[in-house]
């Protein structure tokens, strides 16, 4: 990469970013970049649903990178020893296993979603949810994307070095097995994240954001 | 990096040219080959490994040429199988490895041309890989402006002859020093090109190009002794991408004898052992051959430049082999079509050793696996 491209890349955003905020500052308008009112002011339905389709969006991208990346080492290599075809299909479906944790999760989550007047979802409760939603399926999405990589090239290596030499395929897949643990382990964490948080429920009195205006 | 993205246009050619490779001979294959009585047995032995029926259809008493012919068109025909197959940037890659090829094809043309051979018998021998539409019309070239106006413009050569043109006319020695600036050209092509392929790519394709150009080095040197070529014009022909650049192509371009060649290579520490018995006796034989020469020609040269040779090749083969442990690169076509190429080498000298009797050079051969 060129001195331009990093410059425009990175550089120029930057500057911008700094002069826009600066010139908020000094011109009396700092507080348009309050952190605080905009976790505040934000719909908890919004966390919660955009962390739900990170889940499963990231879980399903992992899964098929990692399908795709094994899938044509396998075709390759089957060319000529087609006998390792059948075996290497367990790699397509360590691939797809990160998929289903993404869906697991995904449906675990939505449960938590019910439908509460806008008047009264503001509560400590139902932040806590929409919070716990969003960072808990971000966990399980992200671990599900590195794993379903982990994963695809692991087993991309597998086929090809099955085809070379079978006695190789089974010390291969142990390295796979250990690189699909991966995304148990964030949905594990996903799963605890959320193990606390109670559905979004209407409270005995509304308490109101002093920042979000009722119609 | 690559890991993410090269399985997305590569990922089924290489698992495909993996699985040539596990067609390669291997040792046992080979013993057996060696056991050969005949080449009717050859044929039988080969006809159980990957080469199968490739020669059922040929007519009995088989040459050794012809074997060597049929297993080269199945080297091409799996290339352009790969290439068929192949996007960018493998096509351009593929299109690199046969540049090599048509560099050759070039000068063998030339040179024929220049002895009066007949140009048919010449187009025959020109290796398969390296042919392209305009080849025969190299013929009618009388001169190196002549050739490269009418001809070579077109041709993806023509950028690397652009340090040729101060050659004026067609003799012995100038179509080496073409040959030898045309490769020269190439190689630093290729390796530069190889370095915009990503980092396994460029790390294997170094390595592998940068022994290449080390080898062309030590053999221009080695063969341009006791001939009129000068020596800034050999340092002209050294490649830039070897191992040995710079300092040893510098002590290399002053070198007078075998010693000092031995001197420069001391660098490196896997070229010191190319040295240990070679030369001495090749030396004295090779003084008097003409400057037609230069390189390539391995008849004529000694026996100590004959063993210099083979390990050139066996530490090829090694490093070409090396590429084959690194997933996701191009670096394994390229060193897949050079182990066939040694391997097709070593059938077709075991099938000479046949028929011509010498069972105790059967040998000699280059193992590949």
């Amino acid at each position: 990469m060129g001195l331009y491209t990093s410059y425009y890349a990175y550089g120029l955003p930057l500057f911008v970013t700094i002069v826009i905020g600066l010139y908020l500052l000094f011109t009396g308008s700092g507080e348009a970049f309050n952190v605080g009112r905009f976790l505040e002011e934000t719909s908890p339905y919004a966390w919660a649903s955009v962390g739900i389709g990170m889940c499963i969006g990231l879980s399903v991208l992992g899964a098929g990178w990692g399908i795709f990346i094994t899938g044509s080492s396998i075709l390759g290599g089957g060319v000529r020893a087609p006998r390792i075809r059948t075996k290497n299909l367990i790699s397509i479906i360590f691939c797809e296993v990160v998929a289903i944790y993404g869906v697991i999760i995904g449906i675990v989550y939505s449960s938590r979603m019910t439908n509460v007047p806008d008047t009264l979802l503001y509560t400590p409760n139902n932040y806590y949810t929409g919070f716990a939603l969003f960072w808990g399926g971000l966990t399980v999405g992200a671990c599900n994307l590195l794993c379903g990589i982990c994963v695809g090239v692991t087993g991309s290596t597998a086929a090809l070095a099955d085809a070379a030499d079978p006695d190789l395929f089974v010390k291969i897949l142990v390295v796979e097995v250990f690189g699909s643990i991966l995304g148990l382990f964030g949905l594990i964490v996903g799963l605890l994240i959320v193990a606390r948080a109670d559905e979004f429920a209407a409270p005995a009195a509304a308490v109101v954001s002093p920042f979000v205006t009722l119609h | 990096m690559e890991a993410l993205f090269f399985n997305v246009d590569h990922g089924f050619l290489e698992g495909i040219v993996r699985g040539y490779k596990a067609g390669l001979l291997t040792q046992a294959q080979y013993n057996n080959l060696t056991q050969c009585e005949s080449i009717e047995d050859l044929r039988t032995q080969l006809s159980s490994t990957d080469y199968g029926g490739f020669l059922a259809n040929e007519p009995l008493p088989i040459s050794t040429s012809t074997i060597a012919d049929k297993a080269t068109q199945m080297l091409v025909d799996q290339f352009n199988y790969l290439r068929g197959n192949a996007v960018e940037p493998l096509t351009k890659f593929f299109d690199y490895i046969t540049y090599a090829y048509m560099i050759d094809n070039v000068v063998l043309l030339i040179t024929g041309v220049v002895h009066e051979r007949n140009t048919q018998e010449l187009l025959e021998r020109c290796h398969p890989l390296g042919l392209f539409e305009t080849l025969p019309a190299l013929c009618v070239a009388t001169n190196v402006e002549e050739l490269y106006r009418t001809v070579l413009i077109e041709t993806p050569l023509a950028p690397y002859f652009r340090d040729c043109l101060s050659a004026a006319d067609l003799d012995d020695l100038n179509i080496e020093i073409i040959r030898n600036t045309l490769y020269k050209a190439y190689l630093e092509d290729f390796h530069a090109f190889c370095q915009t392929l990503g980092e396994s790519t460029a790390g294997v394709m170094s390595a592998i190009l940068a022994f290449e150009a080390d080898r062309r080095a030590i053999n221009i040197t080695l063969n341009s002794f006791g001939t009129e070529l000068s020596k800034e014009r050999r340092a002209r022909l050294f490649p830039t991408v070897g191992r040995l650049y710079p300092a040893g192509n510098n002590t290399l371009a002053r070198a007078d004898d075998v010693d000092q060649i031995r001197a420069a290579c001391e660098g490196v520490a896997e070229y010191r052992t190319f040295f240990d018995s070679s030369g001495g006796g090749g030396q004295n034989a090779r003084a008097g051959e003409s400057s037609a020469h230069l390189l390539g020609d391995e008849d004529g040269a000694g026996a100590g430049a004959a063993e210099l040779e083979d390990r050139f090749f066996a530490h090829e083969v090694h490093l070409n082999r090396l590429a084959f442990l690194q997933q996701f690169s191009f670096a394994v076509f390229y060193a897949y079509v050079k182990l066939k190429e040694q391997e097709i080498r070593n059938v077709t000298w075991i099938a000479e050793c046949i028929a011509q009797d010498a069972r105790d050079r059967i040998h000699d051969y280059i193992p590949t696996l």
